[in-house]
């Protein structure tokens, strides 16, 4: 027995050496530019780094690494968790980061403030994704906007009448029970928050990311009750495509991009910007603060927010670009207009995916449910 | 054993049928290759041969296919030359602890890829090893090697032991006896296990999931990242499709190689 | 064989007592042969998992998702306490013992006429024909049987299974267990055939002679003598079933198990809940191994 605690000791010490290791002390922001390295390895979310071996037409990275000589390997992250995950691990330069996992990154010191003077193409990004509390800390940069959408509701339209409420996601009575699409995130918990906002708002939620304890129990059993109404639950956009081609789905919280392909592909559906507000997102570029390839990384972030590439990729992934020449050069010359690039009205009723923490975000004296809670909460439910 | 012919009947039914079933949803992905959707949903909408000829162009596959077979390879070597060595000591001795090493020569396979996958990452990114090509290898060489290892000992308890016994007498020296006798008997079970351990590896998710670092990627990851990404769905049929029929002679090969007696 | 304490590795060879006959130091050799592989199932395998254990223990940085050093029986009394999580390990276990069954039920048929009843040709070609998908891609097979037992709508089509039959169990458990039998098939088919291949004619002629019918035969005389087969099949079907998370996304629409429980601890990031759900499968393979151990499966795997 002795000798089993002394291995476990042992083990214990080996284990706590290495989990040491990630500390705050990574690198820090880079002064100057210099050589590439010949290589940079992202993290990014599906369809936005195409390097033409998806189709030879959708390729804005063969020309980035023939100019910069860095050659770009791309790892994809299934969601806001798994990019944070990956992160972690310090194997990669550069990630895509919406703003649900932006905030942790910086916390966790997996990246480093960006000197967005090395980056040319900064100055043409719109103004409203500038500085903002998702992307910065203390007016330090901490990435570059890379585009922005809304979580919309799309509905079959011969299912019944255009919804344009909340509440027929979570209703019990809701016309499309059973047959309703729900993204499968920790982050989703917000959406709920933004149906109590609606239904119940003796609550007092004005941020559906600032919640307390009361407030956030009420958003879990809105979600319970919405168990029983929902026919998927979907995490990959291409199962939701599929459920929205063959019907099986006929209402559910959606991507542009979904709608688009569905729709492509013969789907009756339609999608909308439900009355009480809805979630988005907003992507940044980070670099990571154990880069191997800082350079090769800063000359991507310049790369990927060029009006090109910028508009290259807002087109193939749906979505509003961040640098505003980009409109100008869209292969559909209404991609901005239908996308609300430049609408900060139409961005007002969007409450962009944003990390819950301890202190709550709309500045009340209050503990808020910070998001390890959220993330237990939606695993127990999905459980 | 005294069957009814109605019983006769009955299993060779149920046998045909299990072969139908099995078949069924491989026709599929082989018919779907000729879809023209974007999607790989059944049914299908129309004839076309767009996704065929379009696969050449698709470099990620073709890397994806090369990486994968590497992998496999060195995978293979390294299950082979450690399977092979725990037979050999497994079969030929009797010792202390012989079966807890024979059920920890089983655990790597036994145990779900997910706790594999997991534990293995968690040790390289704690050790600063970065997770690649090498990590991957590791991973599968881990539960590849009870593959060769189960092929290998089955032929060795079927050697007859006089036969070393015999070389001995003669004057061999044991490596003479080994590269002599026992190898040419066991050649074709080591190939066969070999032949395995490299399927295993070829079509393994989990673990490369969990032990792939940036700059590796897989077939089967290919295949989900393929699932991830819109509009090129059905080069996954077109790839399946391929590998399948490389893979037909192979699996005979494997087959008849681990049938074949030895002597 | 625990009772025996000695250090020295004692050389039978085969049962026979050969000592003094040109085999040199074999302990020597033994340690040789043993070394290699041993050392990488424990530094690499059995060293990760010891590791994977240890990190069970640690808690988690609230808000940067990372494991600090400070040592909690939280996440251990998390992932064995709470009801939800302990559902879905039986559920877990449930559709791996259904998953399990299946295998059995449709491969002891099929096995017994390739070996026993069809021809020397046909049994060849049989043989091959159903391990040959084996080799076709776990994801590909998956996600073709999406496409068989996708379920249809008022508003679209279903798969082939409802094109067909006008009817399919839709994606949930009962398509997640169809799913892992026919993913797991030849494992279970593959021992059992290779038992029945071996079991002497003679004995199933003597059963005969005594009066037994087929029935009785297979039941008093097969059946012991096919269970180590059996249970080295059921290894297979078993945990490939239990830990399985992918084949759960593909076709399981809104059902869960383990895997996917320690997938999402994994990603959330919470690294040490993830291990400690990991406790679960590795305890429940422990304890079926210990059980289909007995029962002779590692001589037949």
């Amino acid at each position: 027995m002795k000798k089993v605690s002394a291995l476990a000791v042992a083990l214990l010490g080996v284990v706590t050496l290495g989990a040491c290791g990630g500390g705050d002390d990574g690198g820090a922001m880079l002064e100057e530019l210099g050589e590439g390295e010949g290589a940079v390895n992202l993290v990014a979310w599906a369809g936005y780094v195409e390097d033409g071996s998806t189709d030879p037409n959708v390729d804005w990275v063969s020309d980035f690494e023939a100019e910069t000589g860095c050659e770009v390997n791309v790892k994809i992250g299934n969601s806001s968790d798994e990019m944070v995950e990956l992160m972690q691990s310090g194997e990669y330069d550069a990630v895509s980061a919406s703003g649900d996992a932006t905030l942790r990154l910086i916390a966790g010191g997996d990246v480093v403030p960006v000197n967005t003077d090395l980056i040319p193409n900064y100055a043409d990004v719109f103004e409203g994704l500038k500085n903002k509390p998702w992307n910065s800390v203390d007016g330090k940069a901490y990435g570059v906007p890379h585009g922005r959408g809304a979580n919309l509701l799309v509905y079959n339209t011969e299912a019944g009448a255009a919804p344009s409420s909340i509440v027929d996601m979570f209703s019990p009575d809701s016309p499309y029970a059973g047959k309703i699409s729900v993204y499968d995130s920790p982050i989703y918990i917000a959406d709920a928050a933004i149906y109590l906002m609606a239904t119940q708002p003796e609550l007092g939620i004005t941020n559906p990311y600032a919640l307390d304890q009361t407030q956030f129990d009420a958003a879990i059993a809105a979600l319970e009750t919405q168990k029983s109404i929902v026919g998927q639950y979907w995490a990959l956009y291409t199962d939701q495509q599929a459920a929205l081609e063959n019907g099986s789905v006929t209402l559910g919280t959606t991507w542009q991009v979904i709608v688009n392909l569905a729709k492509a592909n013969g789907a009756k559906i339609d999608s909308t910007l439900h009355d009480e507000g809805a979630t988005g997102w907003s992507d940044t570029w980070m670099v990571s603060s154990k880069a191997k390839h800082p350079n090769c990384a800063y000359k991507w972030l310049n790369h990927i927010i060029s009006p090109k590439a910028n508009a290259g990729v807002a087109e193939w992934f749906g979505e509003a670009p961040s640098n505003a020449k980009s409109c100008a050069l869209t292969a559909d010359p209404n991609h901005c207009a239908t996308f609300h690039a430049d609408d900060e009205e139409y961005f007002s009723k969007v409450y962009y995916w944003t990390t819950p923490t301890k202190d709550c975000l709309d500045g009340r004296d209050v503990e808020c449910v910070p998001y390890s809670e959220w993330v237990n909460a939606w695993n127990k439910l999905r459980a | 054993m005294q069957l009814s012919p109605l019983a006769r009947l009955m299993l060779r039914l149920v046998t045909y049928a299990v072969l139908g079933v099995v078949y069924l949803p491989l026709a599929l992905i082989f018919v779907l290759s000729f879809n023209s959707a974007k999607s790989i949903a059944w049914p299908p909408v129309g004839f076309s041969t767009r996704w065929w000829e379009g696969f050449l162009d698709v470099e990620s596959a073709r890397e994806a296919l090369f990486s994968s077979a590497r992998l496999a390879f060195v995978a293979m070597i390294i299950a082979i030359v450690l399977g092979s060595m725990l037979a050999f000591a497994l079969q030929r001795y009797e010792f202390y602890g012989k079966n807890v090493i024979s059920f920890l020569a089983v655990l790597p396979i036994a145990l779900p890829g997910i706790v594999t996958g997991v534990a293995l990452r968690n040790t390289f990114v704690r050790f600063g090893w970065d997770l690649g090509f090498l990590s991957v290898v590791a991973g599968h060489a881990t539960f590849c090697i009870v593959v060769a290892h189960n092929n290998v000992i089955a032929r060795l308890r079927r050697i007859a032991p006089n036969l070393r016994e015999a070389s001995a007498d003669l004057g061999a020296t044991p490596f003479q006896t080994f590269r002599l006798v026992t190898w040419p008997l066991i050649r074709s079970a080591v190939l066969a296990g070999g032949i395995l351990a490299f399927a295993l590896s070829f079509d393994e998710v989990v673990v490369t999931t969990f032990t792939a670092g940036a700059g590796v990627q897989t077939l089967p990851q290919w295949i989900l990242n393929n699932f991830s990404r819109p509009n090129v769905l059905p080069y996954v049929t077109v790839m399946a499709t391929l590998v399948m029929l490389v893979s037909l002679p192979i699996a005979w090969l494997a087959q008849r190689l681990g049938d074949s007696n030895p002597g | 064989m625990g009772e025996r304490l000695e250090q020295t590795p004692r050389v039978t060879d085969s049962g026979r007592n050969i000592a003094g006959r040109g085999k040199p130091r074999p302990a020597f050799a033994l340690w040789g042969l043993l070394s290699a592989p041993l050392a990488w199932l424990l530094v690499v395998y059995v060293g990760s998992l010891a590791l994977l254990v240890v990190s069970a223990f640690f808690s988690l940085d609230d808000f940067t998702g990372k494991p600090t050093t400070d040592l909690t029986t939280g996440n251990i009394s998390e992932a064995f306490t709470q009801g939800e999580y302990v559902s879905l390990v039986g559920r877990s276990i449930g559709v791996a013992v259904a998953a399990t069954l299946l295998c059995f039920a449709l491969a002891m048929p099929t096995a017994f006429y390739i070996a026993r009843l069809a021809s020397r040709r046909t049994r060849r070609a049989l043989i091959v024909a159903l391990i040959l998908p084996l080799w076709t891609g776990y994801l590909v097979k998956a996600f073709a049987l999406r496409a068989v037992l996708a379920p249809g709508s008022d508003y679209g089509d279903g798969g082939f299974m409802s094109g067909l039959v006008g009817w399919s169990p839709g994606f949930g458990y009962v398509a997640v267990t169809l799913t892992l039998a026919y993913l797991w098939f030849p494992y279970m088919l593959l021992p059992i055939y290779a038992g029945l291949e071996r079991l002497p004619n003679s004995m199933l002629d003597a059963s005969a002679d005594l009066g037994a019918g087929s029935l009785r035969t297979f039941r008093l005389v097969m059946l012991p003598l096919l269970l180590p087969s059996i249970a080295a099949g059921s290894i297979f079907t078993f945990s490939l079933s239990l830990g399985d998370y992918i084949t759960v996304k593909i076709v399981g629409g809104t059902a869960q198990m383990i895997g996917n429980i320690i997938e999402r601890a994994l990603l959330a990031p919470n690294q040490p809940l993830a291990a400690a759900f990991t406790l679960w499968p590795m305890l429940i393979m422990v304890a079926y191994l210990a059980v289909m151990g007995r029962a002779g499966a590692f001589k037949n795997l």
